[in-house]
């Protein structure tokens, strides 16, 4: 299937990726009401190192320990192979943050319920847009 | 191939979703003493708070029987496994044939002996949805409420229906809570915050004996109550397999695929006791993702694939009142401390690995710390003292199998 991937050798660190994710997934049209004065909680991170820096997104594991984890039958595979949440049925236990080798999945806003990419598929976007919108082109959505 | 699950928890649900990536033909029947679509028992606190309601509890879609080709008995008990005749009996009297077995019984809630339990009027347990529903029932706004025992249960039960009666005091013998998956540092912590959303704790005390609604403890006290819930821990329920004559110790036992002493009958769950990895030692651990990863693993077995459950740990995943505990593994050993008055975090290495940690507050990404554990990942060979203070992969170098997961070359 498709992911989500980073060059770490062109990633400037500049955290656009974490912005536009979490506009994309404000459920707000404007980006001012969406971010300004607001500690966004984006579901791609970027890690900053001396030398290098990347992206840090939920990897759609084929052998996914967050599924086989989750007390709620919240966290599923679709048929495409991507992890989806179903945050109505969630009560926010965060076993699965618990147990995601990559630190991929944290807590949503509320508190009562996890977050995860889901590859921009539910909010109304056509790509991912941390994808679309890096500036550098080092955020990439391919088959490997 | 006639597989035949009993249990409908985790671990049998599990196993159902193993064979059938393994055998997508196979019959399976499936039975379950509970008459209920499979739903999650940990989530009965949330149905109580109101967090969740019955349709969202299920554990699977309506359809799961249906399209894993399950014939599912629900509402009957199995009483006998006979290994000759290699069949089940259930309690109409029906015999089902089995050529590979799953047991996936569970376990009871434990009701010790107390004197006086029988003029209780209104008393209780706290694990299935029937329980929970019968614990429903009875709370009222004015209604005082004693639970027995702050461990996991006690407390989640607590939480869940804290709002909907007057006052509630949780009694244990233990002089902390949660003693189970916290060091005494972090039950302090977490006792002073559920103290206060109104919830009483009388710790290093017991109930002597009950008086109707009153109950005396040992320290000479005593607490007036409407309501009693009893959740002093449970009992795996091994009297089937103990009765066919497997090897049971305090769980069945079980190898490393999941097999009993029996090459035919496999058994997964809260019944069963499995290696802890963190200490080398066999024992159970009553967990609902250790319960899937078993009955997958048994599953996967059981109908002729290749399988292995080699990384079972302790962990823990749990919140009260907004306030969350992640913890995993074992606490010998070396500590590394941070705490800051709203968050503590213990981390816990031996012979050059990291085998525990308990972290409140901000868990944020604790399952890179679960991977060190459950991968024995040598810490010589990440940045162990990088993510000591904030878990990252940035500690792994470019080149490991954790990093080229998500970084491409140009």
């Amino acid at each position: 299937m498709k992911k989500i991937y980073v060059n770490e050798e062109w990633c400037l660190g500049c955290h656009l990726c974490e912005y536009y994710c979490a506009f994309a997934n404000s459920g707000k049209s404007n980006m001012v009401s969406a971010l300004k004065d607001v500690k966004i909680n984006p579901r791609i991170q970027v890690e900053e190192g001396r030398d290098v820096c990347f992206a840090v997104n939920c990897r759609h594991c084929p052998d996914p320990i967050c599924v086989k984890s989750c007390i709620a039958g919240a966290l599923s595979k679709n048929p495409d192979g991507m992890i989806e949440v179903d945050t109505g049925k969630c009560v926010g236990c965060f076993t699965c943050v618990l147990v995601c080798p990559f630190g991929a999945i944290m807590p949503g806003d509320d508190g009562h319920a996890i977050q995860k990419c889901e590859l921009c598929t539910k909010n109304g976007s056509e790509a991912p847009s941390c994808v679309a919108h890096c500036p550098n082109n080092a955020i990439v959505y391919e088959e490997r | 191939m006639k597989y035949v699950i009993i249990g409908n928890s985790a671990a049998g649900i599990g196993c159902v979703e193993g064979i059938r990536k393994t055998n997508p033909k196979g019959e399976i029947t499936l039975i379950s003493s509970e008459p209920h679509h499979t739903y999650s028992r940990p989530l009965i606190s949330y149905l109580l708070w109101g967090r969740t309601d019955e349709e969202r509890m299920k554990y699977r879609g309506d359809s799961f029987y249906s399209d894993n080709n399950v014939d599912a008995r629900l509402g009957v008990t199995v009483t006998k496994i006979d290994r000759s005749a290699k069949t089940v009996t259930t309690d109409g009297g029906e015999v089902i044939p089995y050529d590979r077995l799953l047991i996936a019984t569970g376990s009871n809630p434990f009701i010790p002996p107390m004197a006086g339990l029988d003029s209780v009027e209104k008393k209780f347990t706290f694990m299935t949805l029937d329980s929970a529903r019968a614990l429903e029932a009875a709370l009222t706004p004015d209604a005082r409420v004693l639970i027995v025992g702050a461990g996991l249960i006690g407390l989640k039960c607590a939480e869940g229906i804290r709002e909907r009666v007057a006052k509630l005091t949780v009694v244990d013998l233990a002089d902390r809570i949660l003693p189970s998956i916290l060091d005494k540092a972090g039950s302090e912590i977490m006792q002073k915050h559920i103290e206060g959303f109104g919830v009483d704790f009388i710790l290093s005390d017991s109930v002597k004996e009950f008086e109707g609604s009153t109950a005396r403890l040992n320290s000479g006290k005593t607490v007036d109550f409407d309501i009693l819930v009893i959740a002093v821990g449970v009992r795996p329920c091994t009297a089937l397999a103990a009765e066919a004559g497997l090897e049971v110790n305090r769980g069945i036992v079980t190898d490393v695929r999941c097999a009993t002493s029996d090459p035919d009958i496999y058994a997964a769950g809260d019944c069963t006791e499995s290696l802890d990895i963190t200490t080398g030692q066999k024992k159970i651990m009553a967990l609902l993702p250790n319960a899937y990863m078993q009955g997958e693993c048994a599953g996967i077995n059981l109908a002729g694939g290749e399988a292995a459950y080699d990384k079972g740990i302790p962990m823990n995943a749990i919140g009260f009142f907004g306030y969350h505990i992640v913890s995993a593994g074992a606490y010998d050993g070396e500590e590394y401390l941070e705490t800051d008055g709203a968050n503590y975090k213990k981390l816990v290495t031996r012979d050059g690995l990291l085998k525990g940690f308990i972290i409140m507050g901000d868990v944020r990404r604790a399952g890179i710390y679960t991977s060190l554990i459950r991968e024995k990942t040598p810490l010589d060979t990440i940045d162990f003292e990088l993510i000591k203070h904030r878990p990252q992969l940035m500690a792994f170098a470019s080149n490991s199998e954790k990093r080229k997961k998500f970084t491409v070359k140009a």
